[in-house]
């Protein structure tokens, strides 16, 4: 079971980086996408090795799946609405706001 | 019926979420009507979805207690209590958007407070929950519309950067929130909070090295929360989200976000993971990590409020003061802390409604934010300015009001736990940084009322109020005056919450 936590561990902590560090916006989105994975991939090894008389963490990840989609979706849609008005998805520019 | 009982019958359960799927369908229903009729009345779909939210109050009062399809569905005191919260802050954040409704949000008045109704629904569902996935999709139901409502304003740059700020935060947030949780189903094999609590205990006998991955989960699921409430050092996305998006959805993140974050921090932390103060269960504390983050976020919330001149970034640092005293409330851990909280929300909601309420009022009116511009309004104006002041005065906590009596009772509580326990001596601290804060405090809010009765200018700005935000107003100053000075219903129903989670 290990390796797989210690996958989901890398996965999760490359997600952090990519969203910290990132300043493409789509990046930033891979990234979140990323993390939503780690977390997937935790819950159907606990499952799988650990707690198997139930589905209750495959069923989990089923849900993250169908909600991570969602969510992109309406991050696509604002992404496409920062192109419309800075020309631009870099998130460099995206600085009316401070303090 | 008593909240434990287990409804067994489909029908029966159905029956009790009655609310939610009533609210969920009026939602699609506003939208539809607002399409069909070609979007020519400019108050239809709002007025449709005030009353929808009347009629979803109505139903609420005949749903009884009791749980359905596993722990998914637990309806319990405060489910309740915090329902009506939701509600109500639904029902004035609609009121106070009549006026962007009628100049900017031309064709898309109906998707508007549709998704203001799919968020309250959200909400509604997250408070009637003891278990994980539907913790999860309730919270999820809750802040996706709100993504997309903080960037309603398509052409507007202010708007879109506050949406992408607010999505980038809150996936982020969602994703740490999961990997915490994820975790803890590990070490517990059950999604149900209540015999989380029981396993996680019950494997600490056996494996006493857990306790590591216990606290990463810990860290996790307060950074989460944490994000959603805007507790610093998670707190920086608050005022720019709150100044970009339409001022009445920033109103409606400030409660209705922020009352649904502590309801899940209340599920996750006072049922699965109640375990601290010296009680040898778990090695780590989430107690001490809360404290802190409450400690920061009083402190940098009224400090870093004093030099704002954008009345909504002043609202915003204002708001991240709150929850830090609401969390002082939740580190009680006895029969009234849970209570105390409850009955904070319920004062905010009115006060900070009201405060954003008039804000929208007066941006409508005049396009501008600046604290400036109030200056002399209390000549012109009188009936605004004095309810401005009552709402401002509230969030202070002066003692006829509902902000006092909220107040008080919080750090009562908090006292009550530092005196009993040995270990919870610090809680001193945050009781005496709590009310340190404060009065700075009174500093940034009688600045608005200074500019507005105090200004040797008449203000060339006279209110017009439609009857949605007179309403809102009313309704504000009437529940922050009966939060004030007749509290007792209130904290009597607040009191069953404390009594539902067992202290």
């Amino acid at each position: 079971m290990l390796p797989y936590i210690a996958v989901a561990a890398v996965l999760f902590s490359l997600g952090i980086f990519g969203v910290l560090t990132r300043r493409n916006t789509i990046g930033i989105l891979m990234s979140l996408e990323l993390m939503f994975n780690a977390v997937n991939i935790n819950l159907v090894a606990f499952n799988k090795f650990v707690w198997t008389d139930a589905l209750i963490g495959q069923m989990f990840a089923m849900f993250i799946i169908v909600v991570a989609a969602a969510e992109a979706v309406v991050g696509l849609a604002i992404v496409l609405l920062l192109y419309r008005n800075w020309q631009g998805i870099n998130t460099d520019n995206i600085n009316i706001m401070k303090w | 019926m008593d909240p434990q009982l287990p409804i067994t019958n489909v029908t029966e359960t159905l029956l009790a979420m009655l609310p939610e799927i009533f609210l969920f369908c009026w939602a699609l229903v506003v939208i539809t009507i607002d399409v069909v009729s070609k979007r020519k009345s400019e108050t239809l779909a709002g007025y449709l979805s005030m009353i929808g939210l009347l009629i979803t109050g109505i139903l609420l009062s005949f749903s009884t207690y009791g749980k359905g399809f596993g722990n998914m569905f637990f309806n319990d005191p405060m489910a309740a209590f915090f329902k009506i919260i939701f509600i109500s802050a639904a029902f004035m954040a609609i009121g106070s958007s009549f006026g962007i409704t009628k100049k900017k949000i031309v064709n898309h008045r109906g998707e508007f407070f549709g998704l203001i109704l799919f968020s309250t629904v959200g909400m509604m569902f997250l408070s009637a929950s003891r278990e994980m996935i539907s913790l999860y999709i309730g919270l999820e139901l809750t802040t996706i519309p709100l993504f997309v409502l903080a960037a309603f304003f398509k052409d507007e740059k202010l708007s879109i950067e506050s949406g992408i700020k607010y999505f980038v935060i809150g996936a982020f947030s969602s994703a740490l929130l999961l990997y915490g949780m994820s975790f803890l189903y590990g070490l517990s094999g059950t999604t149900d909070l209540l015999s989380m609590r029981l396993n996680i205990a019950a494997f600490h006998l056996t494996f006493k090295q857990i306790g590591v991955v216990v606290l990463i989960s810990n860290i996790m699921l307060v950074a989460g929360i944490g994000f959603k409430l805007a507790l610093p050092p998670f707190h920086q996305w608050a005022p720019d989200v709150y100044e970009g998006a339409p001022t009445p959805v920033a109103a409606f993140l400030s409660v209705g976000s922020k009352a649904a974050g502590l309801v899940a921090f209340a599920k996750m932390f006072l049922l699965a993971l109640p375990a601290f103060y010296g009680t040898e269960m778990f090695p780590n504390d989430w107690g001490m990590m809360v404290g802190f983050f409450a400690a920061c976020s009083m402190i940098i919330g009224n400090v870093v409020a004093i030099r704002q001149t954008n009345i909504k970034r002043m609202l915003a640092y204002s708001s991240i003061a709150q929850a830090g005293y609401i969390m002082v409330g939740m580190l009680a851990l006895n029969e009234h802390g849970l209570a105390s909280v409850a009955f904070y929300m319920f004062a905010y909601l009115f006060a900070n409604m009201g405060a954003f309420a008039a804000v929208a009022l007066f941006e409508d009116k005049t396009g501008s934010c600046q604290i400036a511009s109030y200056e002399g309004l209390s000549k012109t104006s009188p009936f605004f300015a004095v309810s401005f002041s009552i709402f401002l005065l509230s969030l202070v906590g002066i003692p006829p009001l509902g902000g006092f009596m909220a107040k008080y009772k919080v750090f009562a509580a908090a006292i009550a736990q530092a005196s009993a326990h040995e270990s919870g001596q610090w809680i001193y601290w945050l009781v005496g940084i709590g009310l340190l804060t404060s009065v700075f405090s009174l500093y940034y809010y009688a600045n608005v009322i200074r500019q507005m009765y105090f200004s040797k200018n008449d203000s060339p700005y006279t209110m017009t109020y439609n009857p949605a935000i007179l309403t809102v107003l009313i309704i504000g100053v009437l529940g922050v005056l009966a939060a004030g000075l007749f509290p007792e219903p209130v904290l009597e129903f607040a009191g069953q919450i404390s009594n539902s989670f067992g202290f």
